[in-house]
């Protein structure tokens, strides 16, 4: 543990603001970020791929706008990490699988192309759990990333990458996915803000699927200030997504600062065994913060939530495995030859794929299978139904509701990884807001006795963010110093 | 020996004339270079997204109203399986809530066949297997084209309802007609526009309940359908009445040897693992879709053909057929020259001479005749029953008309048909008795044939001038005073 408060390279409002009034260029930001990378990066693994060049010349670009007059946007110049499962033109999009190898996406996800339009300079994809599966990053066919607080341990995952690169100040804001808490559990572990927004918030089109009903895109921040502003250019409809909400982007910094006098509060109490101690004294913590901020805290039991993670363990692998099944060697990515189109297939799916990755798919398999669907995917329907029900009647007496982010702090390397339930248990109390569709954040709000952050996460009904992140913007001020990151591992 | 009744279930594949593909904004056309309107969606790359074809529902709607159906809230499902030509490896189809269910086709005999569902879905690519006969297993490599991928499909599914090789081509005929006629399809079997399977099954006539069904495929025509359930009839058949029994499996139509092949059995089948598609949303048709669907369509083939028989059966008993309908009526509907009959006779012409001369005369040039003016047809049948022009001559004028338009009177003129007065038509009536006595004396003892005889006489006299009806009339007043 030798981790030690760092700036970073600075915030994202504070980077936007001197870009665009010509007080520091893009490029020198974007050099900054550059050597913190190139001196980080070792430790760390945060990436798999660094755009430096394409960086420089979309950071000139934004330069050459200034000097013209001309505002580059609300994120000018700032160097942005993007998980390695949005496709980025041209640039290698991998998913942290074999089985993507050498693929050149031909089009931006349409989350890069709009940050791209707001002046942000992406310089690299960031490490994930191979295909968005897994908590731990350990997946990844590329090695693992680690976690700046101590790189003995987890970035957390699936988005581990995005996380550890914000966390470790090399940029003050990336992006992930969750799917079941793949961006809220990494922010946790890595002591930072991770925001999945309402299903259909933000576009899908562009980010490699992986459980399409579940799957949403969001943001990493030091603050929830910065997630907000990060969130808020993403955000809006999309006619290339059928799911997209047909809605303008919340503005989430106008009532960032209006605290949480009146708001009723209630912190969930199911999940609370079934945590660390420091992880349940965390939440509670919290709660206490809020009511002396003026909220009205109660305890309420929603004993639904806890049929989550079994359900999402057969809807998210059942998406998984017809998702999945394009990488068949035919069109792009790796192809290991057979005598015929069949053999083909399976040699380069054998090949192409590691474990955990092919115990989802055929999870997913059977779950769908004739005369066991009922049985496994209906059933988890039904039980996805139960708990949006419970939300429903939870969020007639509360505005937001309060859990631990995770059961534990980060984890050593090796400690999870061969026993799949272990590692699928750090979702409990992420899961139910993805079976929802409805908006979580995790904030950093202490440290455990070896040093390590502990998130608490804030639950908001459907479109709720702007309640949600001011819940999470008090919480931030509540929270003790020193429990946030940047840090310098 | 045992009597059997044959039993088909056909499914047809539509392929819809949009502009562009069901989930994508490629350009949905037939015959282009391989693999040129594509993009990330229809290729099924990582990460594109479907999203639906307005046009392309109007069009599935249009088809189920067509056909009679209910529309309702519908959804997509996957429908999983590996194929090389399937970008996704699954299909994006319609399985338990289909857009379009509960409908019925009449056939031009007026017998009814049912119809479960016709619901939408996406088309898969091409393949060409290079070497080995073009048979997978034995080619040496397989060219994919994706062009087709993501082409709308309408599958419209009957009920077993119909009982022969006749009434499936009848079906499909009819089927293709009004597919035609809502601007859905272009109907083209040839270029695959339209792909039928057939399920077969027979059972003694008398019996309840069904046989053992094959699903036939690779019907590439209305010939190659008709022959296949044949064949596939009595082949069941004879299975059966050897002991033995039909398998349930899927079977190839082999063109070249007129028979067909077993393709896989119903172990071998693939479970789909159908799920409801989540990129996706529910599919309501509202007032305004199903408004916006009904727009710009005319009514349907059955709807044509009750109304010109209507309107041809008030002034003449015809030989009629179940609906009504007769083979004059058939064809002039099927080539779309209804509307030309029924201007004309709105215009005063005769409704038995208007459809017999667009069910031949006009219909051997349909194109030509679907831009005749109905006015200056209906003028020109009005100069041949007034007598004013020959059958023969209106024929000709019928001609020039649809080659060169103009007014008939003119064109009549122009060619040198004039109508022969009745002075000179009584005097060559005259000079054909006179110089045929016994004939006349025959024809005045009643004998009708040799009625033809002497009309032929005074044609030949008037080199075709005279109106036979005329010719007609003045013999049966000289014989009846």
């Amino acid at each position: 543990m030798t981790a030690r408060q760092s700036p970073g390279i600075g915030s994202v409002a504070g980077i936007a603001a001197a870009v665009r009034s010509g007080e520091i260029s893009a490029q020198s930001v974007l050099q900054s970020s550059l050597r913190r990378v190139a001196e980080l990066e070792g430790d760390l693994h945060c990436f798999n791929a660094i755009t430096a060049e394409k960086a420089m010349a979309d950071a000139d670009a934004v330069d050459r706008m200034v000097a013209s007059g001309i505002d580059p946007g609300p994120l000018a110049g700032v160097p942005v990490a993007l998980k390695d499962n949005l496709c980025t033109e041209g640039i290698p999009t991998t998913c942290s699988s074999k089985i993507l190898a050498g693929w050149l996406p031909p089009y931006d996800a349409t989350v890069v192309s709009r940050l791209r339009r707001a002046g942000a300079v992406p310089v690299g994809k960031t490490n994930l759990d191979e295909f968005a599966m897994g908590s731990s990053t350990e997946n990844s066919a590329f090695g693992p990333t680690r976690n700046p607080w101590d790189i003995t341990r987890v970035p957390g995952g699936s988005s581990g990458g995005s996380a550890a690169a914000v966390a470790s100040g090399m940029v003050p804001l990336s992006f992930g996915s969750d799917t079941g808490g793949s961006i809220r559990q990494p922010a946790a572990l890595c002591g930072i803000v991770g925001v999945k927004p309402t299903y259909g918030v933000v576009s899908r089109y562009g980010l490699i699927a992986f459980a399409s009903s579940l799957d949403q895109i969001g943001p990493f921040a030091a603050t929830v200030a910065d997630a907000a502003l990060g969130l808020e250019v993403v955000a809006g409809h999309d006619p290339m997504d059928s799911t997209s909400l047909e809605r303008p982007a919340p503005d989430l910094l106008a009532s960032l600062d209006d605290g949480v006098s009146g708001l009723r509060i209630g912190i969930v109490d199911d999940f609370l065994s079934d945590v660390s101690a420091e992880c349940g004294a965390t939440v509670m913590a919290a709660a206490e913060a809020l009511a002396a901020a003026g909220a009205e805290v109660d305890r309420v039991k929603i004993p639904e939530l806890l049929l989550g993670l079994p359900a999402y363990y057969l809807i998210a692998p059942a998406e998984a495995s017809s998702n999945l099944s394009r990488y068949d060697g035919v069109r792009y990515g790796l192809r290991v030859d057979g005598p015929d189109a069949e053999t083909m297939n399976a040699r380069t799916r054998g090949e192409g794929f590691g474990p955990e990755v092919k115990r989802r798919i055929m999870i997913g398999t059977y779950a769908l299978s004739a005369g066991y669907y009922d049985a496994y995917y209906g059933q988890a329907q039904k039980a996805r139904t139960i708990v949006i029900r419970a939300f429903e009647a939870a969020y007639r007496n509360f505005d937001v509701l309060l859990t631990p982010t995770t059961p534990s702090v980060a984890f050593p390397f090796g400690s999870k990884v061969d026993d799949p339930i272990e590692m699928y248990l750090c979702d409990l109390c992420s899961i139910p807001s993805s079976l929802a569709g409805h908006p979580a954040t995790s904030v950093p709000f202490a440290l455990s006795p070896e040093g390590l952050p502990v998130g608490v996460q804030v639950l908001a009904p459907a479109l709720g963010e702007v309640l949600m992140m001011r819940v999470a913007a008090s919480l931030e001020k509540a929270a003790p110093p020193g429990v946030r990151g940047p840090v310098t591992p | 020996m045992t009597e059997y009744e044959t039993i088909v279930g056909l499914e047809v594949h539509c392929e819809l004339s949009t502009t562009t593909k069901l989930f994508c904004g490629c350009r949905n056309a037939f015959g282009e270079a391989p693999n040129t309107n594509i993009c990330p969606v229809c290729l099924g790359l990582p990460g594109s997204l479907p999203v639906i074809n307005r046009r392309a529902v109007e069009l599935a709607l249009r088809i189920g109203s067509a056909l009679n159906c209910r529309a309702q809230r519908s959804i997509f499902h996957r429908k999983n399986y590996f194929y090389p030509d399937m970008p996704k490896d699954y299909q994006i189809s319609q399985y338990d809530e289909p857009i379009n269910v509960d409908g019925f086709l009449e056939l031009a005999d007026g017998s009814r066949v049912g119809i479960e569902r016709a619901h939408m879905e996406e088309d898969t690519g091409k393949t060409t297997h290079v070497g080995g006969g073009g048979r997978i297993h034995e080619a040496a490599h397989s060219l994919v084209d994706y062009n087709r991928a993501g082409v709308p499909l309408v599958e419209i599914v009957s009920r077993p309802d119909i009982r022969s090789a006749v009434q499936a081509r009848a079906y499909v005929d009819e089927l293709r007609s009004i597919l035609v006629a809502t601007g859905a399809s272009d109907g083209r079997m040839e270029e695959g526009s339209l792909r039928v399977d057939a399920n077969v099954s027979v059972r003694p006539v008398g019996a309840t309940e069904y046989g053992t069904r094959c699903e036939v495929k690779n019907l590439n025509s209305l010939r190659s359908l008709e022959r296949a359930i044949d064949y596939e009839v009595a082949r069941q058949i004879e299975l059966i009445e050897s002991g033995e029994r039909v398998a349930q499996e899927t079977r190839h139509w082999d063109e070249a040897d007129g028979s067909t092949h077993s393709l896989r059995s119903k172990e071998e089948a693939n479970d789909y693992r159908y799920f409801p598609e989540p990129d996706l949303t529910p599919l309501a048709p509202d007032e305004r879709l199903l408004a916006a669907a009904a727009e710009g369509v005319g009514p349907m083939p059955a709807e044509r053909r009750h109304r010109l028989s209507e309107i041809v059966s008030r002034s003449a008993e015809l030989a009629t057929r179940r609906d009504g309908s007769t083979d004059q009526v058939v064809t002039v509907v099927d080539l779309g020259l209804d509307d030309l009959v029924v201007g004309a006779v709105t215009a005063g012409a005769d409704p038995r001479l208007a459809l017999a001369r667009a069910a031949n005369e006009a219909a051997a040039n349909a194109d030509a005749a679907k831009r005749l003016d109905p006015i200056a047809f209906a003028a020109l049948l009005k100069m041949e029953s007034s007598g004013r022009l020959s059958s023969t001559q209106s024929k000709e004028v019928l001609v020039e008309l649809m080659t060169n338009g103009g007014d008939p009177g003119d064109i009549a003129s122009r060619l040198g048909y004039e109508a022969m007065d009745q002075a000179a038509l009584d005097s060559m009536v005259d000079d054909v008795i006179a110089s045929n006595p016994e004939e006349w004396q025959r024809y005045r003892g009643g004998d009708e044939k040799v009625a033809q005889f002497l009309l032929g006489q005074v044609m030949r006299a008037s080199r075709g001038r005279a109106n036979g009806k005329l010719v007609a009339a003045a013999f049966a007043a000289r014989r009846d005073i």
